[in-house]
This record gives structure tokens, C-alpha cells and sequence, in this order.
């Protein structure tokens, strides 16, 4: 019959008495033929032996006052533990994380991306709104070419909207860069000479249907939503009363037909 | 906290024991049981399913070695002969208490490592498996260190490691 070999973690093992009863034995059969190593383990289990009764006495001693733990949990019931002013912090700013989130939902429907989107429409009406030379890149007579340029940057069919029943002439359009990517921008004019803007771009995973919200940005002020994965942004410097049902329009148009 | 306190209380003794072994100092090794308990009973609904002895004693150990490097980094330590033998079990007989500070004179010149598994293995019964998790090291580690340590306590009780520490110095110097 075979017996695996003993191990240096066997003898240690029997020392500290935690073998299976047929090790030990083994290990006693070992230890009876081999004298030398009998005579380290023996001496192992005496260092064990002197440790435990020299520390032995330490654990028949009565506690003192201060390891009491029945005093010790009532300490820390009427005393709020570090650990626990942490956990109260950490529920107070999440409580107002999630507040502030649920307003920011409630004020703007979709948090980030028409923001971002808003933005970037305000930022683009002005630097070109005011600009007498070349507001526009492409003119309004050029449309098509303006569509197709747009239409393979952004790479989606995009069509101008026709605001003329709100008083709003096309002047042209142009390509914009913004953090997102390229967005197309058309710019309109009424009989005054106040100009609006339409930018609209692919929106972010997050934001791909959103409800008209209204947007502003200093004095520049508007609306944005998202429809099936498109943004939209109308911007100028009319009431919003007055920007509303022409963003409505926008929104009309640029649906699915 | 009636659970905590049929679990914990009956392991004080233990823990006081541990402690004062391994820092060897009365008040010092209350005062870290004392911060142990305090610990132990703010998170006591935080710890992990497994064997509440191995989790206080691993609070416990983290609390001492924490000292321990506080002490070593502001260079002062308690030196084994201004230890009072009255930190060591007081009950004993007298001609005991020879014997006993004896053994733990000698496992006070071991690394603290290696006197840690030692203390929580031979004394406390830890198995081999919870020593580890205590000691945060492989059960392997364990092993070898525990090897180590009874090879070094044997030397100091047949006063071998005096004799190669005495060596060391000269053979040193000689370079």
C-alpha cells in the first residue's frame, strides 16, 4: 500500500493537532521511524505547549470597565460613529443629486445632449447672425447643392424647412462644427432684417427622442427637441412667444412624411 | 445588537490575549481591543457571512500593525527588557512565571510576522485558512511562515540564534 509522501505542512499539522485521524497516524508511523524528525516536531509541540500556558493566564483575567462591550454598544448608540456621519453625507448628496437631476429632467425633459445642442445653435447664431459679409456659406439659391453637402457630412437625408408662411426667408446655410460632430445650420430672415437659426444634428445615444424645450443662452434664446435620433434647435433674438410656433413648424416639417 | 453581543463578548478574552502577546504592553493592547470592539460594533451589520472570531481578530491585527508603523516611523518602540513581566499573566505561580516570560522573551525577537501567525495558529487556533485571511496572505505563506517562526523560536530556546547573530556582526565588519 502506498502513502503519499509527508509533508513539512504535515508536520506542522500534527503539531497543531488538525489532521484527519488516518494522517496522524501516518505522521505518528513516520515520526517512529525517523528519530530526528520526531525530536524538531516534539520540540514544536513544547514551544506550544509553553506558549499557550504562558498566555493563558491573560484570558482568565477579569475585563476592565473599558471592554465592556454592552457599555460599548451603548456608547456608540447615543454617539453617532465617523462611519456613520459618512453614511448620513453620502445620503444627503445623493439625495440632492438625484433632486437637482429630477429638476434638470423636469425643466428640460433630456439632460445633456439639447443642452449641448441649444448651446451650440446659440454659439453658432452669434458669430454668424451679425455677419454682413458671409453669414451664410451656401445661398438659398444654391439649396440643392446646400442639401446634398449637408445630407452626406451628416450622413442622413436632411431637408430645409420652408418658413416662408412664417414670414422667414430662407438665406442659405452652412456646415458648423460643434463637439458632437458636424451639424447643419440654415439661417432665416424676415422683411425687418431679424434673422433666426436652425441647427440640427445626430444626437447621442441618450438623446434620441426628446419633447420641445425651450432653451437660452444670454440673449439669444430658442428651442430644441429631438426626434428619432435628430436635433433640433431654433435660435434668435424674438420672443419665444414668437419662436414657438415657428419651431412647431420646423418640427412639422422635418417629420417622417 | 443581542446577537452581536452573544458572539463577541465570549471572544474578548481571546482578543486580549492576542493582542498583548503581540504588542506586549497591557495598556497598549487594551486600549487596541477597545478600538477593536468599538469598530467591530459600528459595522457589525457591514461584515461579510463567514466566522466572526476570524473577523475580529482581523480588525484586531490591522489596528496593531497599524501602531507598529506608526511607532517605527516615529522611532520608538517598547524594548523587550523595559517590559515589565507584570504585563504577563499575573496568576502564574512564581517559579512559572520564570518559565513563562522566558518563552515570551524569546518569541519577542522574532519579526512581527512571524511571531502574528505563530500566536494566532498555536495559541488562538485559528485554522490555517482563517490565519490567512486575518494575515491577508496566501495559506501557502502561512505555512511557510509558521515553519519559519518555529524554526526561529527553537534557536532562541537552545540559545543557536545568539550564537549566529553574535557571528554575523564580525563577519560584517570584516568587509
Amino acid at each position: 500500500m502506498n502513502h503519499r509522501p509527508i509533508t513539512e505542512d504535515d508536520l506542522h499539522a500534527y503539531v497543531d493537532r488538525v489532521l484527519e485521524p488516518e494522517r496522524q497516524a501516518e505522521v505518528a508511523a513516520y515520526l517512529g521511524d525517523h528519530p530526528d524528525v520526531a525530536k524538531r516536531v516534539a520540540a514544536f509541540s513544547d514551544q506550544r505547549d509553553q506558549l499557550r500556558a504562558a498566555l493563558a493566564p491573560i484570558a482568565e483575567e477579569p475585563l476592565p470597565a473599558e471592554l465592556n462591550l454592552s457599555r460599548i454598544i451603548e456608547t456608540s448608540a447615543r454617539r453617532p460613529s465617523l462611519a456613520r456621519w459618512a453614511m448620513a453625507a453620502m445620503l444627503l448628496l445623493s439625495i440632492g443629486g438625484l433632486g437637482g437631476w429630477a429638476v434638470r429632467g423636469a425643466l428640460q425633459a433630456s439632460p445633456g445632449g439639447l443642452v449641448a445642442l441649444g448651446q451650440e445653435a446659440a454659439v453658432s447664431y452669434s458669430v454668424y447672425a451679425p455677419d454682413r459679409v458671409r453669414p451664410v456659406e451656401v445661398r438659398a439659391s444654391d439649396s440643392a447643392q446646400l442639401v446634398q453637402w449637408v445630407s452626406d457630412r451628416l450622413h442622413r437625408p436632411v431637408k430645409v424647412p420652408d418658413l416662408t408662411t412664417s414670414g422667414y426667408r430662407l438665406m442659405g446655410g452652412r456646415l458648423v462644427a460643434t463637439s458632437h460632430g458636424p451639424a447643419a445650420m440654415f439661417m432665416y430672415d424676415d422683411d425687418r432684417g431679424s434673422r433666426i437659426v436652425v441647427l440640427t444634428r445626430p444626437m447621442s445615444s441618450a438623446d434620441q427622442n426628446a419633447p420641445m424645450t425651450p432653451q437660452s443662452q444670454g440673449d439669444v434664446r430658442g428651442f430644441a427637441w429631438a426626434d428619432d435620433g435628430v436635433g433640433y434647435s431654433l435660435v434668435g433674438h424674438a420672443a419665444p412667444e414668437s419662436l414657438r410656433p415657428i419651431a412647431n413648424e420646423v418640427r412639422r416639417q422635418a417629420r417622417p412624411i | 445588537m443581542k446577537d452581536m453581543l452573544l458572539q463577541v463578548e465570549p471572544l474578548i478574552p481571546a482578543l486580549r490575549r492576542y493582542a498583548r502577546a503581540l504588542v506586549r504592553n497591557r495598556a497598549n493592547a487594551d486600549d487596541l481591543v477597545q478600538d477593536c470592539l468599538e469598530r467591530a460594533v459600528s459595522r457589525w451589520y457591514q461584515r461579510r457571512d463567514g466566522d466572526v472570531r476570524a473577523w475580529l481578530f482581523t480588525i484586531l491585527h490591522n489596528l496593531a500593525i497599524n501602531q507598529f508603523r506608526q511607532s517605527a516611523s516615529r522611532g520608538r518602540h517598547v524594548p523587550i527588557d523595559e517590559t515589565s513581566e507584570d504585563n504577563f499573566g499575573e496568576a502564574a505561580a512564581q517559579e512559572q512565571k520564570l518559565m513563562v516570560q522566558d518563552v515570551l522573551n524569546k518569541l519577542a525577537r522574532l519579526p512581527e510576522d512571524q511571531r502574528a501567525v505563530l500566536l494566532l495558529v498555536a495559541v488562538e487556533d485559528l485554522s490555517y485558512a482563517d490565519a490567512a485571511k486575518v494575515l491577508n496572505i496566501p495559506v501557502g505563506t502561512v505555512m511557510s511562515r509558521l515553519s519559519r517562526a518555529r524554526e526561529r523560536l527553537q534557536q532562541e530556546i537552545e540559545g543557536i540564534a545568539d550564537n549566529i547573530s553574535t557571528n554575523v556582526v564580525p563577519l560584517r565588519s570584516e568587509k
